[in-house]
């Protein structure tokens, strides 16, 4: 730990000793595990068959803890470095509100549970899943990618993408090629996406030795990659449509969502200078949380809905 | 120092609260999700 880690601990634990409920759920990261949830219930819906409600609430519920645990896991580890940063520095560990062997037991126990009891309410594909996603993120993401090379996000992303799979894998016990198509599209997403918040927070990384691509090959570099990772994603939005489990609304919505996701891109690439230059990056993140959001809706509702197979002919598919 | 005590009380207590309903919904989650597994005709049986 660093010095300035030891001198922000005892500061909260003189005042409010042992962690409140609510710091317990922040070691969770809600709103990591809130996307977790969405893209992993998109999974279980577009899957074929039927799932009883009871064991689908159940299996969303054992995926979103294990995100959760994910989380704590990964504040444990990091509390040395999230002190140093503005964006994590209020975290329960940096705060002392948790300490770290409390964050660590939390994590296990939930990362643990959740696999058993998705083994045991779901089937074991999806606990496996489950289980190599959170050994993921906390050994190879957390423990050795994120300190050691600028590829931290776009390998160490991969995490972030298993969800839709997990969920597919819930609901029919295996694989298949539109999960893992799923999966692509958040992997290919993420780079984007966590690259245009490291421009605006560079110095933060920097700061607390973290070796985003911004820090160690500089903001046109990183802004040269956003627009490569940008121009792939906004094709691959359009492959569930291909593949016949996107339909017409799922087709326009993608197209209009992937051209902006390259306007925003191209503009972040474009504008380098000054506090337009943060504006366009902030844009391009704001925007990159929607598109995710918005094209996983989509999938939802027809899919929900059984939109998609009265879908309009594609040119492709006549 | 006795209201840090008193603070550190509250928050042990409205943890093990927080624990107590866990585990109760936890009960209640693995008998449901036991009984949908089992399935309808688990009581039509020869006696």
């Amino acid at each position: 730990m660093t010095d300035a880690t030891v001198q922000a601990i005892p500061a909260r634990l003189d005042v409010a000793p042992g962690g409140d409920v609510a710091d317990y759920f922040a070691l969770l990261k809600p709103r990591v595990m809130f996307l977790v949830v969405f893209t992993a219930l998109v999974g279980l819906v577009a899957a074929p068959g039927t799932v009883h409600p009871v064991l689908a609430i159940a299996a969303l519920a054992c995926i979103a803890v294990g995100a959760g645990a994910s989380g704590a896991l990964n504040m444990w580890y990091d509390a040395d470095i999230d002190a140093l940063m503005a964006r994590t520095a209020s975290r329960p560990l940096p705060q002392g509100a948790v300490t770290p062997d409390e964050a660590l037991a939390f994590g296990t126990v939930l990362a643990i549970g959740s696999v058993l009891c998705l083994g045991l309410m779901a089937n074991w594909v999806a606990a496996g899943l489950l289980a190599l996603t959170i050994g993921f993120y906390v050994f190879v993401y957390t423990m050795w990618l994120k300190r050691w090379t600028p590829q931290n996000i776009v390998i160490g992303g991969a995490a972030g993408a298993v969800p839709p799979m997990i969920g597919w894998a819930a609901a029919t016990g295996t694989v298949s090629l539109e999960s893992f198509v799923m999966f692509l599209i958040i992997f290919m997403w993420t780079p984007p996406h966590f690259w245009a918040l490291a421009l605006i927070r560079a110095r933060d990384y920097e700061r607390a030795g973290v070796p985003m691509l911004p820090v160690t090959h500089g903001a046109d570099e990183t802004r040269r990659q956003i627009l490569i990772y940008s121009l792939i994603l906004a094709p691959l939005g359009m492959t569930p449509a291909v593949l016949g489990f996107g339909g017409m609304l799922y087709t326009v919505i993608a197209s209009i969502l992937g051209a902006f996701f390259v306007v925003f891109a191209v503009d972040c690439y474009r504008i380098r200078e000054g506090e337009a230059a943060d504006r366009a990056a902030k844009h391009l993140f704001a925007y990159s949380v929607l598109y995710l959001f918005v094209l996983f809706a989509v999938l939802l509702v027809e899919q929900g809905f059984g939109l998609e197979s009265g879908a309009v002919p594609l040119p492709w598919t006549l | 120092m006795e209201d840090a005590e008193a603070e550190r009380k509250r928050r042990q207590r409205k943890r093990s609260v927080a624990i107590a309903w866990i585990l109760a919904g936890l009960v209640l989650l693995f008998f449901i999700v036991t009984i949908v597994r089992l399935g309808g005709s688990v009581a039509v049986r020869p006696i």
